[in-house]
């Protein structure tokens, strides 16, 4: 008796580039398995990773027994916003100073890049955005769904396997004046390629001289270098000239809060006036979407941001997964030039972050698959933080076969 | 310099900061963003807060407070977080939420024999709340019905006209409350189901109607079941309340039964915020009933679509309590226990007030208030009056009259008794 749905003639979606391969990999019963696709950090056994100073925040909260779960304010946790602010544009920035900045509390990089979308498909005159070719695969989509036009401009270099910035200048220049330019603040994803300084310098001359919109997306403060104020370099410089700038953080990975969905979206403005109007408007695309933002997480990253003992330890493990990081890229590297594998491989270890552009094409990335039993995005795209110096042989075997079997 | 002028006066016209002719203001892309209006019920709250008044009474947020006044977080929760800390992990959750939260959320609404779980018919995925559910199938709607509308009852939360607003689905309202009885104005919903195109979409609040507190009996929803099915309109339930109403959440589900019963296909949007009192943590449940299973997993694929771009998975904590709490008996057994502790104190404060309005002799019927169910009373006390209420005696509510009995207690139903009294005795 089960009448027609009105759902009837409704196919079924294609699986998400990264999330399935996953699910792929848990799929598969062999014991060699390696998942090198999602970015989620794991120990050198293959673990993920809670960090103590997250555990002993998280304690500190659930034996307060007058703490309380109400809801928060549609802007998420005062607290956890100006931490967050002085955390990515530095404690003296004369913006926050100024309080020329509104911080609102998202829900990780995503939910800050899909609400600063919404607020300037609302509210700005330039309906198009400018995304790095290639860039995270879920970028168009946030950006389409929020109401703005996606182009892209140039920025991997598959020659060189390095920043294509001739390209990336000739195409920004000729952006209309007012259009909004993404911007990766450091550990360029999927690439690992970031500009020098110097580089970062022209761009932003560049984008000022046009009026060009800077919208950062901050995913791995402290965990590219290991430093927490070298890999916010590039946003204070855009910051310091004065100008205006969004600015999309989250505490995913460098806090290593994945699911619990810790982000914020900072806007910086050219008053204090502004900034309250724009924190006002903020609020109307929130509401109707999840009404406030997730407390957990959140308090987490408040409480071991405002006691700088807490800071310290965090600094200190943040750098230790860099660090673990780095130095698989160079037992990576190590391990193909042993192999005498054909092909220049340093950008293994020129590229920074969690990532590495392997360079591999879509073919040899499913032969590792089915042979090796290697999980990766098909764009080449491997996660170093699913590496360990035991999986590294087996991994460059990989490599290596694949590379002289297959073209 | 024109557009510099307009937003000048603008701004000087709302009585705000005078600006220098060379503010930095000029120079800002966003110098022409107008503030936005305040939420009309998020900003009760923090007008009460900011009033110094040791007398102020806050009846404005649908959440719980305890007879002190206090909020309350469930013992059921507090051991679950205790199981929570030092041993999960905080991976990312699928893009579609926590499994177990789901089925457990799917057993509490459809019931834990439901043939339609068994058959495996439901597409559900776990969301940021009621708001989150409300949204995901409100854009659903919008992607694969886009020449569909959304009926809404007079009156409802005011976030419903929002979150299918920003969908871009157009809204229609059916008649719900009737003024003059302070309860359903039944002849009038039949007549705007009847009226409606058929298949047109309703959204329907499952139980403890926000902000009326007016239900349909059970006789009245087996009526309403039978129209939905002669026109073929499509039922949305928003749960927000489920065991919060009557203290049991069977009993409150009675509702979504009836239709399951009468075999439609209904979607729910599930909250767990007042129930477990996890508003913060956004805990929440989306459910689509479909033919069967192949269309149940192509249904959800294209829900996890939606959430991706727009917060790629849900939060992991709220699921975890959620899942924690439901799946072993002896805390699940605490949570009925408390929820239904929680509902009783709140039908135990209608009783008071009622009584102690009587008692001071006003004239004015006040039976709603027992006779209405759920966290809200719908006093049909005017904005003007609201006011007085406010400026004169502290007392913070939303100015539709609407009264969140949970803020009331054996400490304030006295006052506020007197207060209501007063502005609406007739001289």
């Amino acid at each position: 008796m089960a009448s027609s749905s009105v759902f009837a003639g409704l196919a079924q979606a294609p699986e998400d580039p990264i999330l399935g391969v996953t699910v792929a990999y848990n799929k598969d019963p062999s014991p060699v398995k390696v998942n090198l696709g999602v970015g989620a950090y794991r120990t050198e056994e293959g673990k993920p990773l809670v960090l103590d100073v997250v555990r002993r925040a998280e304690q500190m909260l659930i034996n307060n027994p007058s703490r309380v779960k109400e809801y928060l304010p549609i802007t998420g946790l005062a607290e956890f916003n100006k931490l967050s602010a002085k955390l990515i544009f530095g404690t003296d920035s004369p913006a926050i100073q100024e309080s020329r900045v509104a911080t609102v509390q998202c829900l990780s990089g995503t939910g800050s890049l899909r609400v600063g979308g919404e607020f300037l498909a609302r509210h700005y005159h330039e309906r198009t955005i400018y995304i790095p070719q290639p860039t995270w695969g879920n970028h168009p989509k946030v950006f389409t769904l929020a109401g703005l036009t996606v182009r892209s401009y140039r920025y991997y270099d598959p020659a060189t396997r390095g920043l294509d910035f001739q390209g990336l200048l000739e195409d920004l220049s000729s952006a209309p004046s007012g259009a909004i330019v993404l911007l990766h603040a450091c550990a360029h994803n999927p690439t690992g390629v970031d500009p020098t300084l110097d580089q970062w310098e022209q761009i932003r001359q560049l984008m000022r001289s046009k009026s060009l919109l800077p919208f950062f997306d901050s995913a791995y403060q402290g965990f590219a270098s290991g430093s927490l104020d070298k890999d916010a370099q590039s946003v204070r410089m855009f910051v310091a000239d004065g100008g205006e700038l969004l600015m999309a953080q989250s505490y995913a990975k460098n806090m290593g809060l994945y699911g619990e969905r810790v982000g914020a979206l900072s806007i910086v403005c050219g008053s204090a006036d502004v900034a309250v109007r724009v924190e006002s408007q903020l609020k109307l695309v929130i509401r109707p979407m999840y009404s406030n933002p997730p407390i957990h997480g959140a308090s987490i990253v408040a409480t071991i941001l405002k006691d700088s003992d807490m800071f310290n330890e965090w600094t200190v493990e943040l750098k230790g997964m860099a660090d673990r990081i780095i130095s698989m890229r160079q037992q990576l590297f190590d391990a193909l030039k042993t192999r005498g594998t054909p092909g220049d491989w340093s950008h293994i270890i020129k590229q920074i972050g969690m990532f590495t552009f392997t360079g591999l094409n879509s073919d040899q990335v499913a032969f590792m698959r089915q042979e090796y039993h290697i999980y990766m995005t098909s764009d080449g795209r491997i996660s170093m933080a699913g590496l360990s110096t035991r999986t590294i042989p087996h991994l460059s075997d990989a490599i290596h076969a694949a590379v002289t079997k297959l073209k | 310099m024109a557009l510099y002028s307009r937003a000048a006066a603008a701004i000087r016209r709302r009585g705000g900061v005078s600006l220098a002719p060379h503010a930095r203001t000029m120079a800002s892309l966003f110098g022409h963003v107008e503030p936005a209006p305040k939420d009309p019920i998020l900003g009760v709250t923090e007008a009460f807060l900011a009033d110094p008044s040791p007398d102020k009474v806050n009846v404005g947020v649908g959440a719980y407070r305890d007879d002190n006044g206090q909020p309350v977080v469930l013992d059921c929760v507090r051991e679950a977080e205790r199981r929570i800390a030092g041993t999960l992990n905080m991976e990312y959750l699928p893009m579609g939420g926590s499994i177990k939260m789901i089925n457990e959320s799917l057993k509490l609404a459809y019931g834990e024999d439901s043939e339609l779980i068994k058959d495996k018919r439901i597409a559900a995925v776990q969301s940021l709340s009621g708001t989150g559910a409300c949204r995901l199938f409100a854009d659903f709607q919008r992607r694969f019905l886009p020449d569909s509308q959304i009926y809404i009852p007079t009156p409802t939360w005011s976030n419903h006209h929002n979150i299918w607003r920003d969908a871009q689905v157009p809204q229609r309202t059916f008649t719900y409350y009737h003024p003059e009885t302070r309860g359903l104005d039944f002849a009038g919903l039949m007549d705007d189901i009847k009226n409606a195109p058929n298949g047109s979409f309703f959204l329907l609040h499952a139980c403890a109607h926000n902000p009326t507190g007016v239900d349909p009996t059970e006789e009245q929803w087996r009526e309403i079941s039978y129209q939905f099915k002669v026109k073929n309109h499509f039922p949305f339930f928003d749960m927000a309340y489920q065991g919060f109403a009557s203290g049991d959440p069977e009993r409150d589900a009675k509702a979504i039964r009836i239709f399951l019963e009468d075999g439609h296909q209904i979607g729910c949007a599930q909250s767990y915020a007042k129930n477990m009192g996890l508003y913060g943590q956004r805990a929440g449940c989306l459910s689509i009933v479909c033919e069967d299973e192949m269309q149940a997993v192509a249904v959800k694929s294209q829900l996890q679509q939606i959430a991706r771009p727009m917060y790629s998975n849900p939060p992991v904590h709220g699921a975890l309590i959620v899942s924690i709490i439901l799946n072993d008996p002896e805390l699940k057994s605490l949570w009925l226990k408390e929820v239904k502790g929680m509902a009783d104190r709140i039908i135990g404060m209608r009783k008071a007030l009622k009584e102690n309005l009587e008692q001071l002799g006003s004239t004015l019927p006040w039976d709603h208030i027992t006779n209405q169910i759920g966290m809200f009373c719908y006093s049909g006390m005017t904005p003007e009056q609201v006011d007085r209420l406010t400026n004169e005696y502290h007392i913070y509510m939303t100015r539709n009259g609407r009264i969140s009995m949970a803020g009331v207690t054996t400490g304030n139903v006295a006052y506020l008794a007197n207060a209501i009294h007063e502005v609406t005795k007739t001289k």
